[in-house]
């Protein structure tokens, strides 16, 4: 039977979010509605939430089951109460799943969560706390509504599931196998500031065909609890009418409003220290909670000076033991407006850490916490994206600026999403900014896509999204939004110390949309039969123009990303083990919108003979 | 109808049982309903008994008292709603603002700053706790101060009279409280076997 409903699933760093619209025949206007997911909130406490928060916490054994509605062995938590019970017992807690599902240093699929955690907790993988996260929203979804009936199971709707535009091809591997453990079959991949753009048209209802023209360059702004994405979309003519394509998308960074409210809360701590107070770990969580209310009141409202600090003491007796201190507005623009947005030149990049010999495995957090910076790195490198596609005409330039190569590709409008950007202050500084490149490269001022709900905006827009592929509203198109290149090691003699050199073949060009495939590139690689053989694999999000079969001898500082390396066993059936079989790589992007790589011998014994290759292997440091 | 007195003399038991005893005997329809009888008041204790056991232990406090009383006074009252309800308000309440540990504590010695500030921390928690399972709307949209009519037919429920109350509808008169009404109020629920007596559990630091 058919899928009654489009489901849209934000998997966020912090929080997630299930929005749904019942698929009707015809030209109605389903609405979109959010899940209220139960969760459990306290210790035997129930409660339904339309955010369920990114967290799951591994319960000691003292603490009995974690019982839900449909699990009453449970012996885990997700959500609100794994949050706050994280804040109690730290080493049983898994947070930023996400985070660690696009992290190439480690092997996702490996039981490394939490890091550190006692020898009694049974650890998990990345995976794993993904899939435990969408199997409470399908649990959930189920509970409330295919208790009577099971072809309203989310197994059985279709699920548009958002991921970060700048997630690679093994990122977005992981995050179907995620799915996939948690029962969720029929699904689509969509990127996050898409599905932002999409509940954007949503909320505008017509209103928004007006507000974008043929010839904008919309560029999404999407600043999460932990992660920042940037993505940048054409509003071009095709047959005469505007279709939307995403040119662009920004590298991923580990950087949010989570990192905003630990720098207030280390500013309020340095003050009480220099009273002689002492802050421990509660105190600090409880201090970051606080600072983060007092920053959404600052950053709101302009005639606030000042916004007090208040930690009450841990035990029954509130008054008494408790800390007590303000955050000025002086403070939030010199540690949020100046510290994350700075303004800078269009020129600036942002600072890279050295490397140190000996790195603890943890999240490779951005290094540099200028959101401003990371914007100039990203507008710079992406100046041509717009430059190539057909029924696109950029907006005319200024004449005295007309002259020169442009600096950085030109915005005309931007649309925030994301709760930090909630922060007027700090919406008024980017565009400020941004604004100013803008100028001294001589394009008009890019405008404010208003209306936006910052919140619930990606999983909206998700469900906005399956409904639109059921022929009502827009799609965007886009395709992949990097070229991928497998790295061959060239035949030279050895030299100590100096590492061969390396040729990258591309085997995806840019921008391959959903259920096509990448021509066969002419070269053969040798694989071993029966042995594991790796490739080194590269990513180029600025690279359009190399197709399938294209080798690379050099490139350009930082156009080629080195990803976690691709992995193929061929097996003995019918070839005798340790014999080198000549095959071509070949590249296809599922409907799913995932990258499918396979092996094609030259010669097969039997028809259509192929082998799939695994992304997302562990590299070795 | 007089009151049934909640204990009965010594006398009266006697003859009363004497002919239970025969009735019991020859009346077998009789004999069904005080074999049902035996059990029945354990399992719903008269509201006016002053010290019943109820079936969840409640603090020892005045309110409570006074709810008895009311009841005594009328007793087709139907039964107390189920405390758990109001255990899950109150965990609630203690949970995101502290609301319990900041009614429980003596404030007399405390400076007005300090009040002040922690007076933040509850307010802060309970309100978000309260909005976010709470709909309250005000019953009267106008301001506070100014002049309304009541109409023939208002309701005396959602409008309370006060000063000169007399004469009939339709009354003017300045509105002193805009009055509140909860629209929606969705409560969080104990997952089975969990003890909702249990507002918050101690802790203790490993």
């Amino acid at each position: 039977m058919s899928a009654r409903y489009v489901v849209g699933i934000d998997l966020g760093t912090t929080h997630c979010a299930l929005a749904y619209a019942p698929i009707e025949e015809g030209e109605s206007t389903a609405a979109v509605e959010v899940l209220s997911a139960p969760q459990l909130v306290a210790q035997g406490t129930l409660d339904a939430r339309p955010l369920l928060p990114s967290f799951l916490y591994l319960a000691h054994a003292s603490e009995g089951p974690q019982a839900l509605p449909w699990d009453a062995e449970r012996a885990f938590v997700v959500g609100e109460y794994a949050r706050s019970r994280g804040v109690d017992a730290p080493a049983r807690l898994v947070s930023s799943a996400k985070s660690w599902l696009s992290h190439a240093g480690v092997d996702r699929r490996g039981s490394i969560l939490p890091l550190g955690a006692p020898e009694d907790v049974e650890k998990i993988s990345p995976v794993e706390a993904s899939w435990r996260l969408l199997e409470h929203l399908a649990e959930a979804w189920d509970a409330r509504f295919a208790a009577n009936d099971p072809s309203l199971a989310l197994a059985r709707q279709e699920v548009i599931l958002t991921v970060p535009a700048s997630f690679d091809a093994a990122a977005r591997d992981l995050t179907v196998e995620a799915a996939g453990a948690a029962g969720i079959e029929n699904l689509t991949l969509l990127e996050e500031p898409q599905a932002a753009l999409y509940a954007w048209t949503l909320a505008r209802g017509d209103r928004w065909r007006k507000e974008v023209k043929i010839g904008d360059v919309l560029l999404v702004i999407d600043v999460g609890g932990g992660t920042t994405d940037f993505s940048a979309i054409a509003a071009l003519e095709q047959d005469g009418a505007l279709e939307l394509v995403r040119v662009a998308v920004g590298d991923h960074i580990l950087l949010g409003g989570d990192n905003m409210d630990l720098a207030l809360a280390h500013v309020v701590r340095q003050k009480l220290v220099a009273e002689g107070k002492e802050i421990d770990r509660w105190q600090m969580s409880a201090l970051t909670y606080a600072c983060r209310a007092a920053k959404e009141s600052l950053l709101n409202d302009a005639s606030l000076a000042s916004a007090p600090i208040v930690v009450a003491g841990r035990g029954s007796k509130l008054f008494g033991g408790g800390l007590r201190s303000e955050l000025t507005r002086d403070e939030v623009t010199a540690t949020l407006v100046d510290g994350f947005f700075p303004e800078v030149p269009a020129t600036a990049r942002p600072s890279v850490r050295a490397r140190v010999g000996l790195t603890q495995i943890g999240l490779p957090y951005a290094a540099d916490a200028a959101i401003t910076r990371h914007l100039a790195s990203f507008l710079g490198r992406q100046v041509g994206a717009v430059e190539k596609i057909p029924g696109f005409t950029p907006p005319a330039r200024r004449g005295d600026a007309g002259d020169r190569a442009p600096k950085l590709l030109h915005p005309t409008a931007v649309l925030f999403n994301g709760g930090v950007m909630k922060g007027t202050a700090l919406a008024a500084r980017l565009i400020g900014t941004l604004n100013a490149w803008l100028s001294a490269d001589g394009a008009p001022p890019a405008r404010v896509l208003e209306g936006a709900d910052l919140d619930l905006a990606v999983a909206r827009g998700a469900a906005s999204y399956g409904l639109a592929r059921h022929g009502r509203g827009l799609r965007i198109r886009g395709g992949t939004a990097r070229a991928y290149y497998v790295g061959i090691e060239s035949a030279v003699p050895a030299v100590p110390g100096v590492e061969p050199p390396i040729t990258a073949l591309c085997l995806a060009p840019f921008g391959m949309e959903e259920g096509t495939s990448a021509t066969l590139p002419p070269h053969e690689l040798g694989l071993v039969v029966g042995e594991p053989v790796r490739f080194r694999f590269f990513g180029s999000s600025v690279r359009r123009e190399d197709q399938a079969g294209t080798e690379l001898d050099a490139w350009k500082e930082g156009e080629l990303a080195e990803l976690s390396p691709i992995e193929i066993t061929l097996p003995a059936e019918g070839r005798r083990e340790g014999d080198v079989v000549p095959v071509k790589l070949h590249a296809a992007v599922t409907e799913i919108g995932t990258l499918l790589l396979e092996a094609v011998p030259v010669t097969p014994q039997k028809p259509d003979e192929r082998w799939k290759i695994e992304l997302g292997v562990r590299a070795e440091g | 109808m007089s009151e049934p007195d909640p204990t009965l003399p010594f006398s009266t038991r006697l003859w009363f049982a004497w002919a239970c005893f025969f009735r019991v005997l020859f009346d077998a329809t009789f004999a069904a309903r005080a074999f049902a009888a035996r059990t029945a008041p354990e399992q719903l204790p008269p509201p006016s008994s002053s010290r019943a056991p109820t079936s969840t232990p409640l603090p020892e406090h005045d309110a409570p008292k006074s709810i008895r009383s009311v009841s005594k006074a009328s007793e087709k009252l139907p039964a107390p709603p189920p405390a758990d309800p109001a255990l899950q308000l109150l965990a609630l309440l203690q949970r995101d603002g502290r609301f319990i540990d900041f009614l429980e504590q003596e404030i007399g010695t405390f400076p007005d700053v300090e009040i002040g500030a922690v007076a933040r921390v509850v307010h802060e928690g309970c309100r978000k706790a309260l909005h976010a399972h709470a709909t309250i709307t005000p019953i009267r949209t106008e301001e506070e101060g100014a002049t309304v009519t009541l109409p023939e037919g208002y309701s005396p429920s959602l409008v309370k009279l006060s000063g000169k109350v007399q004469g009939a509808a339709p009354y003017k008169g300045v509105l002193r409280h805009r009055g509140w009404r909860a629209t929606d109020l969705v409560l969080p629920v104990p997952v089975k076997g969990h003890d909702s007596t249990v507002i918050t559990p101690a802790e203790v630091e490993l």
